[in-house]
């Protein structure tokens, strides 16, 4: 391979780009030097094995994912802006809109959601730390690294272009012929193992490690997302990891599956996605119905309505999101029988998904509503999310689909279920659990401004998208001709973009303005909350509970705070606290597997097997090792909770 | 007052929306029984969907409005309710027959449209190849071949053949009904028809490559006497393809509109084989006899 | 963690005793229950796919009776021997652990041994991985099966390694443990890959 192919050129945008990686990396490298914070960096937070500040990291990514996702939507929201435009070419519009797909769903959603429920979930049931706190750092360094390999393909080799769900035969050697849909078939595999890993230990985690008293049906109702989350991830992810494993031997070693000679079949391709793709938007929503559940709850001042419901709509929900796949492509011509079956399951989840949106405004209803920032994300999901609902069941009936299918209106409908739903979520869990994870409040007023920008440049933006659907116009088209109508709404949906972007923009001026003269949180419950999370200091210590909680009800801090007064901790039933050690070898153990995808991407094998064998000497250093944590002497939780609890 | 100030402020991008941005064309407009069939089916979607909408916004903007905490009711504390069985009965139940509402015509909908329209007149066949980024059309009882446009009898069912030499593409012209995916070595069938004469554009709805956008086609309807004219016309006048030129046409890239007297059918039918090499060339059907036995897949049957 | 980790249980087998090994052992069910799904997926893929031979052979021209029944004969057998070798464990006896751990990874062996020499019998008949859809996804289906075993014969060692220097501990009794459920399932996934590929393969 030239190096000139192996460096993307001649784009002034990408030449670019490479000034700006360059400058940021020296600038990070010289800030860190400059401050002696390199020791700080790695004891504090590349070896950390706690739950919380894992979380942290997943959420730092995140937001700089929905940056670069965001980024590559306004791009594509200006060429589109007018017909004929020559802003950006074919190609390069193509891997825009690749690289936005498939990073605001694997790269932002899934990361954010995650990063929440670390944070979260251990608080929420009483725990001290995960099931598996070093795997947990592992998944975090699978996640990020896959990230990053997905992400340099941006500058190295060339982005893939063949959409984010790669259908077969373009994504195959036929017709993609550089390194691009390599890049996503293997960075896409390695953060999938780390979202694979961390299904398995929060599913043990709530399972095993919930705090005496909290039964299952007691508990909070983002845990109970989280439950059902992880199953859906167990059972989904296998799935994606074969596609892709499958993808990545047609690309790099010549295999059959999906080309379009010696009995290949690109439909199972498609197949095999949405096995897994379904069930990966439900990955993504049901826990963010639980962060509604919890924040609607916490500022109506009331009990959830209908827990009960709620529980037994996420478990028909789950199962149902295994036995829709094929409305992704009713007009594969599978036949009647299979769309009108495949219909109707579809439609079938609306009936769990209203009865939830029944029971959040029940919730609402003789509640006393305080509307902060994280409320109002709350309850605009509920319209904004109905919107997109409905549309999702005309899009399930096949007969119709024909006539929506791979239009605009799809668009609209998936922005709308996964904005209104997802996105709008990850900013209400971090307005409401921004304290719990810094120990201050994000600003309340630049929260409502954020909100109210994002929230109307959101429907500005994909509400036209609907109509651009119905008349006519498909996804992934890069330009359009003039006289076709489509002009004026695609004006509209470019100016909405622009006000989500300066929405984002405002949260990120809200991060910095929050951290130097944001209020401090001296209580612990800024919110005056229901679960036990809320029982911890802002931020927690790192053992997170002196001693375990008991919990007598759904909402165990509620009613702590009515019985009695509080979480109150005497200092004679404190014992020694064990703890698990960090560990540096998550770290470079995923450095290796990063090397490993490289190597691969670029069919450089040599580097590949080097990669491969630092893998396995992790798995055996890990095997070998003896080192059972330690134990926080009582002196120091003692000094420790008097320093945390100052102002309380 | 605050909230309905807010509400105000969201509506008018709506208002601005509906005043004229929004043209009656493509699956607003439909064209044939295919497509009203389909219109159809939405409208009576919409209907219960704006249902849907008004009671949940209704019940939104009320409870909204009423609890929310205000001066006046600062001493008020929430009842601690757990939740309401009959309620919860009623929101379970009535989603269920608005299901049932929508699935039993989107299924007798799903089945009808793998028939043609109309039993009294004789469907024509036609076959369509999609390639990078071109649609071929070929016209097996009438021998003729176009490129980029097609011309149709109105009143008359219309079976669409669907393949592809290269990525999968789907083929949609929206004022005539909705679309279906053309795939390489498979077959799919599409019937649409026109009510009158007329002129409709198709695209491809499935992105399958750079010019993806460009993979635009006419549809036009012709009376009978019309249609039969201009095959006779093409018959005459048009030259013939051959081998060397098929495979020209199929190269990746842009081509005009192309007529052609005879079919590329009578070497190759990409519908029948996995007939593709990476470079567009097609292979000869004799070398791939083993395979066509094998992988022949026709689907949608 | 917290004093659950050492909350210590004497009434039960060595290896559930802790409550970090009750995780570990759960953890690693539902890490089985993650691999079915991989293996459901590729066996539905080798099911989509195996008539699909293209110009190259079908299954009933391809498969070797002889390899196979032997691959299958020492597979059961390893999974019987890693059966008595927990066994052994339950008993205290950790040289009769040993040895039928050694036992079971030497048979485990003898299948890799066996199965590669399958595979480039194949090959050699010019029957590769590329050559079509079924041959790719039996290579893929067969391999990862073979791969997990290799995988296995490695960690066993690591594992009898672990037993040798630290004796029994509720930490090695749990691995030994683990190790023996990755086995057995092992096996079951071969039972299916018996019936599904090769004896369908012959009949069909």
């Amino acid at each position: 391979m030239k190096w000139s192919e192996f460096f993307v050129t001649g784009e002034p945008l990408i030449y670019a780009a490479d000034v700006a990686i360059v400058l940021t990396m020296v600038g990070i490298v010289f800030v860190l030097t400059y401050f002696k914070k390199w020791k700080w960096l790695w004891n504090e937070w590349l070896t950390t094995v706690d739950h919380k500040k894992i979380g942290v990291m997943y959420i730092i990514c995140a937001v700089l994912m929905l940056f670069r996702g965001g980024v590559d939507a306004l791009l594509m929201r200006a060429q589109l802006t007018a017909p004929n435009m020559k802003f950006l070419d074919a190609q390069h519009y193509n891997e825009i809109f690749t690289t936005h797909g498939t990073i605001m769903i694997l790269f932002m959603a899934m990361p954010f959601i995650i990063g929440l429920m670390n944070i979260v979930v251990p608080l929420q049931i009483g725990a001290r730390d995960v099931a598996f706190p070093y795997l947990n750092a592992l998944s975090f360094w699978l996640f990020f690294f896959g990230a990053l390999l997905f992400n340099i393909s941006f500058v190295i080799g060339g982005s893939p272009d063949a959409g984010w769900t790669a259908y077969f035969p373009l994504a195959g050697n036929e017709f993609s012929h550089g390194v691009g849909n390599n890049y996503y078939a293997v960075a896409l595999q390695i953060s999938g193992i780390g979202t694979l890993m961390t299904g398995i230990n929060f599913l043990v985690t709530i399972l095993k490690m919930r705090a005496p008293g909290m039964t299952l049906m007691r508990m909070p109702m983002f845990t109970w997302t989280i439950l059902i989350t992880c199953v859906l991830i167990i059972f989904a992810f296998p799935v994606l990891t074969v596609a892709l494993a499958l993808m990545t031997f047609d690309r790099v070693f010549g295999t059959q599956f999906f080309t379009m000679a010696n009995g290949g079949m690109s439909m199972l391709w498609a197949n095999l996605f949405w096995i897994w793709g379904h069930p990966e938007v439900y990955i993504v929503i049901l826990p963010s119905f639980g962060i509604f559940s919890e924040v609607v709850s916490t500022f109506a001042q009331k009990r959830l309505f209908g827990y009960k419901a709620m529980v037994g709509s996420i478990v028909g929900i789950a199962f149902l999101s295994f036995i829709v796949w094929v409305h992704h492509f009713f007009t594969m011509g599978a036949g009647p029988a299979v769309n009108s079956a495949f219909s109707i399951t579809t439609m079938a989840i609306a009936i769990p998904t209203g009865v939830k949106i029944f029971n959040w405004l029940f919730t609402i209803r003789k509640g006393k509503i305080r509307f902060t920032t994280a409320m109002l994300w709350s309850l605009a999901f509920i319209p904004n999310f109905v919107i997109g609902g409905v549309t999702g069941v005309m899009l399930a009936m096949a007969a119709a689909d024909y006539q929506y299918h791979n239009s605009y209106f799809l668009i609209a409908h998936f922005h709308y279920v996964l904005i209104a739903g997802t996105v709008f979520a990850c900013f209400a869990g971090l307005h409401y659990w921004y304290p719990k994870m810094f120990g201050h409040i994000l600003n309340e007023r630049l929260g409502k401004w954020t909100f109210w920008l994002f929230m109307i440049g959101f429907n500005v933006c994909f509400f036209p998208m609907y109509f651009l659907g119905l008349m006519g116009m498909t996804r992934r088209m890069y330009t359009y001709s003039a006289g076709l109508g489509w002009t004026p709404l695609n004006v509209v949906a470019t100016v909405g973009a622009v006000l989500m972007g300066i929405g984002f923009i405002v949260l990120c001026y809200n991060i910095y303005y929050s951290a130097r003269y944001g209020e401090r949180d001296m209580t612990g419950d800024p919110w005056n909350g229901r679960t036990l999370e809320w029982a911890t200091a802002s931020p927690p210590v790192h053992y997170n509970f002196p001693v375990t909680p008991v919990v007598e009800d759904v909402d165990a801090y509620w009613v702590m705070k009515k019985k009695y007064g509080g979480f109150h901790v005497k200092e004679e039933d404190l014992k020694p606290i064990h703890m698990p050690s960090n560990s540096g070898r998550p770290f470079w153990m995923s450095v290796a597997f990063f090397v490993a995808g490289f190597g691969l991407v670029f069919k450089w094998f040599a580097l590949a097997i080097v990669g491969a064998l630092f893998i396995v000497l992790g798995l055996i250093l890990r095997s070998f090792e003896d080192d059972d944590g330690y134990h926080i002497p009582v002196d120091e939780i003692k000094r420790m909770e008097r320093a945390a609890r100052k102002g309380a | 007052m605050k909230w309905a100030r807010w509400r105000a402020v969201l509506v008018l991008p709506f208002l601005f929306l509906f005043g004229g941005c929004v043209e009656r064309t493509a699956v607003l407009n439909p064209q044939g029984p295919v497509a009203r069939m389909q219109y159809d089916l939405i409208m009576w979607s919409v209907g219960f969907m704006l249902f849907i909408i008004v009671v949940v916004f209704t019940l939104f903007a009320v409870f909204l409005i009423r609890y929310r905490e205000k001066p006046e009711n600062a001493g008020y504390e929430p009842p601690d309710e757990e939740g309401n069985t009959l309620l919860e009965v009623v929101w379970t139940a009535i989603p269920i027959l608005i299901v049932a509402a929508l699935a039993v015509p989107t299924v007798k909908a799903t089945f009808a449209l793998e028939k043609p329209p109309t039993e009294k007149v004789k469907p024509i066949t036609i076959h369509v190849t999609a390639a990078n980024w071109k649609w071929i059309f070929s016209y097996p009882e009438e021998n003729i071949e176009t490129v980029n446009y097609v011309h149709i009898p109105a009143g008359v069912p219309v079976k669409f053949k669907l393949t592809s030499v290269g990525p999968m593409n789907s083929f949609w012209v929206p004022e005539l009904g909705g679309q279906k995916y053309a795939m390489d070595g498979m077959e799919t069938e599409l019937i649409l028809q026109a009510d009158k004469p007329g002129s409709y554009m198709g695209r491809s709805a499935n992105f399958s490559g750079e010019k993806f956008a460009h993979m635009e086609f006419e549809v036009v309807a012709q009376t009978g006497t019309d249609f039969r004219k201009w095959v006779n016309e093409v018959k005459q006048t048009a030259p013939k393809l051959d081998e060397k030129k098929y495979t020209q046409i199929l190269k990746p890239g842009l081509v005009g509109r192309m007529t052609f007297s005879n079919t590329h059918l009578q070497w190759i039918d990409h519908a029948k084989q996995n007939s593709h090499h990476a470079d567009g060339k097609p292979m000869k059907n004799d070398d791939q006899s083993d395979e066509a036995m094998t992988n022949s897949h026709h689907h949608g049957e | 963690m917290g004093e659950a980790a050492h909350r210590y249980d004497e009434t039960l087998p060595l290896e559930y005793r802790t409550q970090e090994s009750r995780l570990n052992i759960l953890g690693f069910w539902i890490f089985l229950g993650a691999e079915v799904a991989l293996f459901a997926t590729l066996f539905a893929t080798y099911l989509v796919l195996f008539q699909r031979t293209g110009s190259g052979p079908t299954a009933g021209e391809l498969f070797e009776v002889q390899d196979v029944l032997i691959e299958t004969l020492l597979l059961l057998t390893s999974s019987f021997t890693c059966g008595l070798a927990i066994f052994e464990m339950r008993r205290g006896r950790i040289s009769g652990l040993i040895a039928w751990l050694l036992v079971t990874l030497l048979l485990g062996a003898g299948f890799i041994t066996f199965e590669i020499r399958e595979f480039i019998h194949y090959v050699h008949e010019g029957a590769t991985m590329q050559t079509s859809a079924f041959l790719s996804s039996f290579f893929v289906l067969v391999g990862t099966h073979g791969a997990h075993v290799s995988v296995g014969i490695g960690w066993m060692i690591l594992i009898i390694i672990q037993l040798l220097q630290r004796g029994f501990t509720p930490k090695t009794a749990r691995k030994v443990f683990i190790v023996s459920l990755y086995w057995h399932f092992l096996d079951v996934v071969w039972i299916f890959i018996f019936t599904l590929v090769y004896l369908l393969g012959m009949v069909i």
